[in-house]
């Protein structure tokens, strides 16, 4: 057994995507980027904003601010998930089916239709690894991982972090490193996109004793603010 | 002149199939005046969440309340999903109109102006876009090759929020969530429950006129105390997290969900 668990990994992990970066948010409904944005201003000169804290949130405009910021280029990084993710990066918060009647319903697409776009980095992540949850194609497209044509476009998908795996993503996915106790067999069976691989493909680093330290104190505490039954779980 | 009226007579003032604007669950959700207007048996409201919605839209939904939503979200945050908005959507029972947060509060802010539309960046490109033939994507008059999303101003009937504090005149305290603002701006009436109300004048104080909403824009307010439970108040109270789970495990049937009514909304 590891000496850490899968949510410290994917906290650790997701901090070192968005690491040395100047201001990092995390959105509603996201206890792992709010720990992830945490740590990372922990151990560096970021500025972490946590939506629906009163403590770690610059915004004083109301709801809009955010989406305000980011058109001016005061975010650097961003995390999204999905109920699907695809091979294109294109995410799926909405549903499955026919959304005026779904077979499944997710709580919705929020700001990602429009943070996607104007943010320069986003780190996509999904815990689940599983052929559910990274598709070939995904039934509703909440945001699109890319865009054609004159569009204009500032920033977009630069990576994705599950709990079996890190990708990179330019146009394509291509996996990068395999999560401590994992291998290329599982990453392969578990991914239902198409996706290229690392001449290398590394173990991933395991998080360290100064990530640990600081997600089991400070971090998990702060996170308690907003998401008091996620830190009492960790 | 700001009326200041009873909670009852407060949700007797929105009528069946109006557009009710409603805040975010961290916001100021306006909870006993929600089940006030459950009582009462208010239909056909079309609900537009600023720019997600929580508990009240679910409790609402549930109670057969709501025609149409319009939302970028809706969650019980911790508690998990809203079940009976779900329950409703797969019934075929609520029309959705489904959108993005900074779309909405765009499309407040063009109210605010007085101007028929407004352009927004990114959102092109998402199958959002095909599912608002009310949206228009459209070149840059000033620049060529430049592709943009136009989106129409939003109106609302009526805005519904809860705040801490009024004074006698009707101001409102709304502190930094000005959100609350925007909504009250761009909504025709806007009714409001506070937790108290002080005789001092708000906006007499430069300190706390900054984070005051004038009179002005308030139609009515009526006093509740504890008004957005179970959801909190800034830093007044928190969310009732145990209270949350229980909705969340009771709103899993009809029935469980109409037995919590019964007991919380005295149906």
């Amino acid at each position: 057994m590891p000496g850490y668990s899968g949510t410290e990994l994917m906290i650790a992990l997701l901090a070192r995507e968005v690491a040395g970066l100047g201001h990092v948010v995390a959105g509603a409904l996201s206890p792992l980027p709010a720990g992830a944005a945490l740590l990372a201003q922990a151990m560096g000169p970021t500025r972490a904003t946590i939506l629906g804290s009163r403590r770690f949130n610059p915004f004083g405009e109301g709801g809009r601010e955010l989406f305000d910021c980011a058109a001016e280029g005061r975010i650097d990084a961003f995390f999204l998930s999905g109920g699907q993710i695809d091979g294109e990066a294109n995410i799926n918060l909405l549903a499955i089916g026919d959304p005026n009647r779904p077979t499944v319903r997710f709580p919705g697409s929020f700001g990602s239709a429009y943070l996607y776009f104007l943010v320069p980095k986003i780190v996509l992540f999904r815990e689940e690894h599983s052929r559910r949850s990274l598709v070939q194609r995904v039934d509703f497209i909440s945001a699109p991982g890319g865009s054609s044509g004159n569009l204009m476009r500032r920033g977009g998908p630069k990576a994705l972090v599950t709990g079996l795996a890190r990708f990179a993503f330019e146009g394509r996915f291509r996996l990068d490193s395999i999560h401590p106790g994992h291998s290329l067999a599982d990453v392969e069976a578990a991914t239902g996109f198409e996706f290229d691989r690392a001449a290398t493909i590394a173990v991933t680093a395991p998080p360290t004793e100064a990530e640990l330290r600081l997600i089991r104190g400070p971090v998990r505490t702060d996170l308690a603010e907003v998401y008091p039954r996620f830190a009492a779980g960790m | 002149m700001t009326d200041f009226l009873s909670l009852e007579a407060l949700a007797a003032g929105i009528p069946d199939g109006a557009h009710v604007a409603i805040p975010p669950d961290y916001s100021g959700v306006a909870m006993a005046a929600t089940r006030a207007l459950i009582r009462r048996g208010v239909r056909g409201l079309k609900l537009l969440s600023v720019p997600t919605a929580g508990l009240q839209a679910d409790l609402l939904i549930g109670a057969g309340c709501v025609a149409e939503i319009e939302t970028a979200g809706i969650a019980l945050g911790e508690a998990g999903s809203a079940p009976r908005f779900i329950a409703a959507l797969k019934a075929g029972a609520l029309a959705i109109k489904d959108t993005t947060c900074p779309a909405i509060h765009a499309a407040l802010q063009a109210a605010e102006k007085g101007i028929p539309f407004i352009p927004l960046r990114g959102i092109i490109g998402s199958d959002l876009v095909g599912r608002r033939p009310d949206w228009r994507v459209v070149d840059n008059p000033f620049v060529e090759g430049d592709p943009i999303l136009l989106l129409p101003a939003i109106a609302p009937d009526v805005a519904l929020f809860h705040a801490s504090l009024a004074d006698r005149k009707g101001n409102l305290w709304i502190g930094r969530r000005r959100e609350l603002a925007t909504m009250a701006h761009a909504a025709r009436r806007t009714l409001v429950t506070v937790e108290r109300i002080q005789d001092e004048d708000l906006l007499a104080d430069e300190a706390s006129a900054a984070g005051t909403l004038s009179s002005l824009y308030i139609t009515a307010i009526a006093e509740a105390p504890q008004g957005a439970w179970p959801l909190g108040l800034a830093e007044l109270y928190a969310t009732d997290d145990a209270h949350m789970a229980l909705y969340a495990a009771a709103a899993r049937t009809e029935e469980g969900f109409r037995n919590y009514l019964g007991e919380y909304a005295r149906l």
